[in-house]
């Protein structure tokens, strides 16, 4: 115990999904705030500082929302757990504030009966005081207060004094701080949930007038965007912008920040300096962290997306419209977006699994969207696709080329169906599926400051998450293509050289019967790095200048070196193969440890030898040689 | 006298108005849940008896899953977990 660091006092924010805790999390302590993860978990942490009126300092903890302490998912055990006190790794809190949505009482009301019972003060900050009031909502505060038997106050997080009584009244509450009681809660079973809602209808009669309508604007949103055909073409129109914003959007951002990494690397390479540590620094360190930062366009314009939509409340309705077609093949309504983001990167698509609640949907998401096919295959595709696949047309309107290129994507999803199933159904097994429940909370105006605060969040912890961990490899990965260093007047590119020139003749008995030569092995190598990369490092290995029509040239190459069953195999190589080291890092970061990172590199892998396999020995069998 | 004739909300059409009678387990035996389990998780969102109800809205494949409008909140599930949801049209 580190006594002597910090006593500040610990309150901790409790309440419901959509209640708007984060708005007031972040109305409360603005910038002074930080997300970590609760150790060993993925659960996010999120901790602020704040100084009341009466000048006290406190840590506020907002904790994920929930509608009981019977914890049901990680997220939710970490509430459980840090309410009762009983996470060693953090301090209990002192007070309690039970966060309710002023215009949705009603489950709130039960949460706060359930919190009275851990024997730690309570108090309820009825949030969102403003829309109740506009929708004829009357909430009798000091009835509320007697009736519950717990201090209420009014909030509105998102205008500017709207925290001022929740600042008094925590200080009123932690001037006269009780000492923490025994615990009575215990896990409630049906009878007691039900008479504790049944108290908590009692006492929302008794405080609250007009409580149950419909918001108006809800109900007009909702007949057109839950509307059973009119609102999946309008959640697919949405999906589309949004696909279109990471994938179009973000380019030219990527490509700026990728010049201006080449331009840095181009001008260290002029540095007086002996040839290894240039090397380094252009292709082991700028090179790595370029190849972090070029995602961040990505993360940030698909980031503002999820939180927008997060935010209005339509995150619910999309998962509430996908739910039974992605739920054939045993995904969540909520891994849609996820998967589709993961067609431009499956770095941003992997974070944006957060949105899934529960964790073994969540984990079946991040297993497979590594199989749809993301930005940076595209490279390789054509490059092989434009040198192999005769440029003529099928049927007579469709061309050959991008029907191929068009299997290819197919392959990606139909594969992340199959493992999807295959997951839920023999993995999952021992316990029963999460059934698809979830509230429909009323849309609402997204603020500013949340987005932007939300957006920065993602973006800072992708790169120190990510960074540390990608740059890592990508330092392995350049140690691997550059030692040992060519001898005096070697002739081959110094690649070939290397200690992954070494493996890729070591493994290349295990590949041969994918058609693979040592130069392909190479060459996946540094592809590791992004996949994109093996076109460059083919180029290296058989002796191509960079320059104009370099691609054209390394296609010519590789037309007469290889026969078509390799190129063929190759492709299909690459639709499983886990080649991105940046996400297998983010795998690895997302899921809290190294067993998932290594599951999805082993069967990403098997498949991918089992895929190219089938198609060089089928494609040799039908004379592609 | 008739007795209130009482369904299941897993059966209820789009604009179906009532109460909630009781919550029957045995009346949702495809649930993604062991019954114990479902009681208590539609008991926290707020499926109790006498709670109004009303179904709002449904999904395009079979019907599922189905918006329901519980007393003051709106929650969405799939129809086979609403058969454990006994309702009644009658007041």
């Amino acid at each position: 115990m580190n006594v002597a660091v910090d006593l500040a006092p610990v309150v901790a924010l409790v309440g419901n999904p959509n209640c708007g805790k984060t708005a007031l999390f972040n109305a409360l302590t603005g910038s002074r705030q930080k997300v970590a993860n609760y150790p060993g978990v993925t659960v996010e942490k999120k901790l602020g500082r704040l100084s009341t009126p009466a000048g006290r300092a406190l840590e506020i903890v907002d904790l994920p929302g929930t509608y009981s302490l019977r914890a049901r998912s990680p997220d939710e055990e970490i509430t459980r757990d840090v309410v009762l006190g009983k996470l060693t790794s953090e301090q209990a809190p002192d007070l309690i504030v039970c966060v309710a949505d002023a215009s949705n009482l009603r489950l709130a009301l039960r949460l706060a009966l359930e919190l009275k019972q851990v024997g730690r003060p309570v108090m309820m900050s009825l949030n969102m005081m403003d829309i109740a009031r506009k929708r004829g909502i009357e909430i009798d505060l000091g009835v509320l207060a007697r009736e519950l038997g717990l201090p209420v106050v009014s909030s509105v997080a998102v205008r500017r004094g709207g925290t001022d009584a929740l600042l008094a009244a925590l200080d009123k509450q932690l001037d006269v701080l009780p000492r923490a009681a025994a615990a009575t809660w215990r896990p409630p079973d049906a009878a007691g949930l039900r008479s504790a809602q049944r108290e908590a209808d009692r006492v929302l009669r008794a405080a609250v007038r007009n409580p149950g309508h419909l918001d108006p604007a809800t109900a007009r949103f909702d007949a057109v965007l839950l509307h059973p055909i009119g609102g999946l073409v309008i959640l697919l129109a949405i999906l589309f912008v949004m696909f279109q914003a990471v994938f179009a959007w973000a380019r030219p951002l990527m490509e700026l920040i990728s010049e201006g990494f080449t331009w840095l690397g181009a001008a260290v390479a002029t540095l007086p300096l002996p040839d290894i540590i240039r090397s380094f620094l252009k292709d082991g360190l700028i090179a790595g962290v370029g190849s972090v930062i070029v995602f961040l366009p990505q993360i940030v314009i698909l980031f503002f997306f999820i939180l927008v939509l997060e935010d209005l409340g339509y995150m619910a309705r999309a998962a509430f419209l996908m739910d039974r077609i992605m739920g054939g093949a045993g995904l969540h309504g909520r891994a849609f977006i996820p998967l589709l983001s993961s067609f431009a990167c499956a770095i941003p698509g992997i974070m944006a699994t957060r949105v899934i609640d529960d964790r073994r949907d969540r984990l079946t998401t991040i297993l497979v969207a590594p199989l749809m096919t993301c930005s940076a295959r595209i490279p390789v595709y054509t490059l092989i696709i434009s040198a192999f696949i005769p440029d003529r047309e099928v049927w007579g309107f469709v061309g050959l080329q991008g029907l191929v290129m068009f299997g290819l994507y197919a392959s990606g999803i139909g594969a992340a169906l199959a493992v999807s199933f295959v997951a839920k159904r023999f993995f999952w097994r021992t316990s029963a599926g999460e059934p698809f429940m979830l509230e429909l909370p009323d849309y609402k105006i997204p603020q500013v400051k949340s987005l932007v605060f939300g957006v920065a969040m993602r973006a800072s912890a992708f790169l120190k998450r990510a960074g540390t961990t990608i740059l890592s490899m990508m330092i392995l990965i350049w140690v691997l293509a550059s030692f040992p260093q060519p001898p005096e007047g070697a002739t081959e590119p110094a690649i070939n050289y290397s200690l992954a020139a070494t493996i890729g003749h070591a493994i290349e008995p295990v590949t041969a019967p994918l058609g693979f030569n040592w130069q392909i092995n190479v060459a996946l190598i540094p592809g590791m790095a992004a996949r994109e990369v093996a076109v460059g490092a083919l180029g290296t290995i058989y002796s191509i200048d960079a320059g104009d029509g370099a691609t054209e040239k390394i296609g010519e190459a590789l037309k007469s070196q290889w026969p078509l069953a390799t190129a063929l195999a190759l492709l299909a190589w690459y639709v499983f193969a886990p080649q991105c080291a940046s996400t297998l890092a983010v795998i690895r970061r997302e899921t809290g440890g190294w067993g998932w990172m290594g599951t999805t590199f082993v069967y990403m892998l098997v498949l991918a030898y089992i895929a190219a396999l089938l198609t060089n020995q089928i494609a040799r069998a039908l004379g592609a040689v | 006298m008739t007795l209130p004739a009482t369904i299941a909300l897993g059966d209820a059409r789009v604009g179906f108005r009532g109460r909630i009678t009781a919550l029957d387990l045995s009346r949702a035996p495809a649930a993604g849940l062991e019954p114990p389990e479902l009681e208590r998780r539609l008991i926290e969102l707020g499926f109790v008896e006498g709670a109004s109800v009303e179904l709002l809205h449904q999904g395009l494949f079979g019907g599922d899953p189905i918006a329901v409008r519980v007393a003051a909140t709106t929650i969405a599930l799939r129809r086979r977990e609403a058969m454990a949801v006994v309702v009644t049209d009658r007041p």
